[in-house]
């Protein structure tokens, strides 16, 4: 696999890329509800752009606006130039893999897989050559025959993939698609899913509440609340910038203290966390007013832990006792009771291969990191 | 004693269908080979003991005989038939759009439309059937609302006729075809037709594509818990068919209670069941893969 085919030419980039997706203003209210609010999103061609957020945030209506199965209550879709509004699911060129696979449980495999492309009016010598071509990609050729019962889950799945792909849509729709399977088939299937993307180059959008299946997966992705997209970013933007408390609380663990700004300087804010009876530095190229209240956020990955107090200038360190400790084989996670007794999580790599630990229970601690692993939120 | 218990809870079923079904079943079927007799009960033994002869073996296939050669039985079986399949065609035609509107309807509204399909069952059958008589005879609401809008001048005959029969039919086992269907219906993945419309397939294409197959179960089902009753249905041709509606269970309780020729009536029901088990083994054939599938 080529490495960066994954993320083509990172279109989002390009000053004159044209978006091959465009959601304008798309808002869906259902008697009273909004379950989406007004959502601008670009995507361009051939990425793996994911919808993440929580049960009931409104990505699984967007999802079925884009299908066609929902009209929007205001503002258009349009795919390659095309408004979608008044086109019906069976003439839009998107196709969906659902969560539940919807494979037909009357049809064979190849059948099921036939099915868009019979709709569409082709050659039966055209469909037969599609239909194994496909079979083969998604590695279920001698399963043609088989009936969708006597398939396992993650077979099914393939076969809904299949099926989807087949017809070249322009966009393909997945919901949830690893949500049914279990944890080391999700592994394998991530990375399947990423590779069958890259050979037909058709644009993905993935709908999930699993924070790393949509890091792993996508190219860009956009997080939201309450109908909202409240963040839009690679992965790594999403995870290393995160825009208010939410999105950093959203994406795997992160530490989060209430601060006062004390004194700006070089776009390095000194804060004051009264909780913690502590000085805390932060860069942030914003300016910030004096006494206005900042939340600071750090990832337990950017703490470093020491016995001995560290004394380098402009660094934010804390004192505590361990309180808890995770080992996890190729990491140990620690959780820190600091003497106000606030809970810190810290982590560290096991680089070193050993037995025995270097820090055990109720050893005293430092925590320090660096002003520019430390995330400031305002909101 | 548990395995005693347990072993009387399996049998249970079976016991009841030795005792109300197969045993009375074998008490007709034995009858049918009898010859009638005025007497008490009025047909030969099977199986005589006199002073002169220790025992003696009778049977006869003269009912069968006879029930072959005379055409009244079998232009009886064929109108039965004939009516029973028509009926249950024109249920499920009219069961079908009724069943999905209410398996699509508001979960609040599905309970208050079940509720009103299963309503006319609180009413007496054989006083909807009267209600019938009443509505549809010379002097009934139908004729008189007509003759009095000015649309005809004469009354309709509508009462004794085989349009009555099939209203009737239609009207009493319609929610033996609704049910089934509703319940097919009800729990019938959207998905499915989702993604059928998705693939590119448009909505009457979508019907019979999908939703029709997937709710083949719900409508064989249906079928014949509309088709076997009807097939010996006695009381809707009695009351409002006319004299020409010589169906199967008329000619049976004619048989029975009108000429008291039990060995006759034996064999007739004796073929009725042959030919109802029929389309059971035809509904047989195809629950079991669709059960498997469910599992």
């Amino acid at each position: 696999m080529n490495k960066d085919l994954h993320k083509p030419d990172k279109a989002w980039q390009a000053p004159d890329e044209a978006p091959f997706i465009q959601i304008e203003g798309v808002s869906k209210d259902f008697d009273g509800y909004l379950a989406v609010n007004n959502i601008d999103l670009n995507i361009y061609k051939g990425e793996l752009f994911a919808i993440l957020g929580a049960s009931g945030c409104g990505k699984t209506t967007l999802l079925r606006m884009l299908a066609g199965f929902e009209t929007p209550s205001a503002g258009r879709i349009l795919i390659d130039g095309v408004d979608m509004t008044s086109i019906p699911p069976y003439e839009r060129p998107v196709n969906m893999m659902f969560q539940s696979y919807a494979v037909f449980p009357h049809m064979n495999v190849d059948k099921n897989i036939a099915y868009g492309l019979k709709k569409e009016g082709l050659a039966g010598s055209e469909i037969t050559q599609r239909v194994s071509e496909i079979l083969e990609l998604v590695q279920l050729s001698e399963f043609a025959k088989r009936k969708p019962h006597q398939l396992s889950g993650g077979q099914r799945q393939r076969v809904a993939l299949a099926r989807a792909l087949v017809k070249k849509p322009k966009l393909l729709l997945l919901d949830e698609p690893l949500a049914a399977l279990d944890k080391k088939l999700r592994e394998h299937t991530q990375y399947e899913l990423m590779n069958i993307q890259d050979q037909t180059g058709v644009t993905f959008m993935v709908v999930t509440h699993d924070q790393d299946e949509a890091m792993i997966l996508s190219s860009r992705l956009a997080v939201m609340q309450e109908g909202q997209v409240i963040q839009t970013g690679t992965p790594r933007e999403v995870y290393e910038f995160p825009c208010n408390r939410y999105v950093a609380d959203f994406f795997g663990t992160i530490n989060l203290f209430n601060t006062q700004v004390i004194e700006t300087n070089n776009e390095v804010i000194k804060t004051r966390c009264n909780e913690l009876d502590a000085i805390l530095f932060a860069s942030s190229p914003d300016s910030h007013e004096i006494d206005s209240g900042i939340t600071i956020a750090v990832r337990p990955e950017k703490i470093n832990l020491s016995r001995e107090k560290p004394s380098a200038e402009k660094l934010s360190v804390l004192q505590g006792v361990v309180w808890d400790l995770g080992y996890y084989g190729n990491l140990s996670i620690y959780r820190v009771k600091t003497k106000s007794g606030q809970i810190i999580q810290a982590s560290a790599q096991n680089r070193i291969r050993s037995a025995t630990r270097s820090l055990e229970w109720d050893d005293e601690v430092y925590l320090s990191w660096e002003p520019t692993s430390s995330v400031v939120l305002t909101e | 004693m548990d395995i005693v218990w347990r072993r009387f809870v399996i049998l249970a079923p079976y016991l009841w269908l030795l005792i109300f079904f197969l045993a009375p079943f074998a008490i007709v079927f034995k009858i049918s080979f009898s010859d009638p007799l005025v007497a008490s009960p009025p047909f030969t033994p099977l199986f005589t003991r006199s002073e002169s002869i220790d025992f003696a073996f009778f049977f006869t296939l003269d009912n069968y005989r006879f029930l072959l050669e005379d055409n009244l039985y079998w232009i009886s079986y064929f109108k039965s038939l004939k009516i029973a399949f028509i009926s249950t065609l024109l249920c499920l035609l009219i069961s079908y759009p009724m069943a999905y509107a209410m398996a699509r309807a508001a979960p609040g509204w599905k309970n208050i439309l079940l509720f009103l399909v299963i309503l006319p069952f609180w009413t007496s059958f054989l006083l909807r059937v009267y209600a019938w008589m009443s509505i549809l005879s010379t002097n009934g609401l139908i004729n008189n609302s007509l003759m009095s809008l000015g649309i005809i001048e004469q009354p309709l005959k509508l009462l004794y006729t085989d349009f009555a029969v099939y209203l009737g039919i239609v009207y009493s086992y319609l929610p033996f075809m609704i049910l089934p269907l509703y319940a097919n219906l009800e729990k019938l993945n959207l998905d499915y037709m989702e993604a059928a419309a998705d693939l590119g397939g448009r909505p009457l294409i979508v019907f019979r594509d999908v939703t029709l197959p997937l709710s083949l179960p719900g409508i064989i089902a249906g079928s014949l818990l509309v088709f076997i009753p009807a097939i010996g249905e006695f009381v809707i041709p009695s009351l409002l068919g006319g004299l020409d509606s010589l169906m199967i269970g008329r000619t049976l309780y004619e048989e029975f209670f009108g000429n008291r020729d039990w060995p006759m009536s034996a064999a007739v029901a004796t073929i009725l069941l042959l030919i109802l088990i029929l389309p059971m083994m035809v509904f047989q054939h195809y629950q079991s893969p669709q059960e498997q599938q469910e599992a």
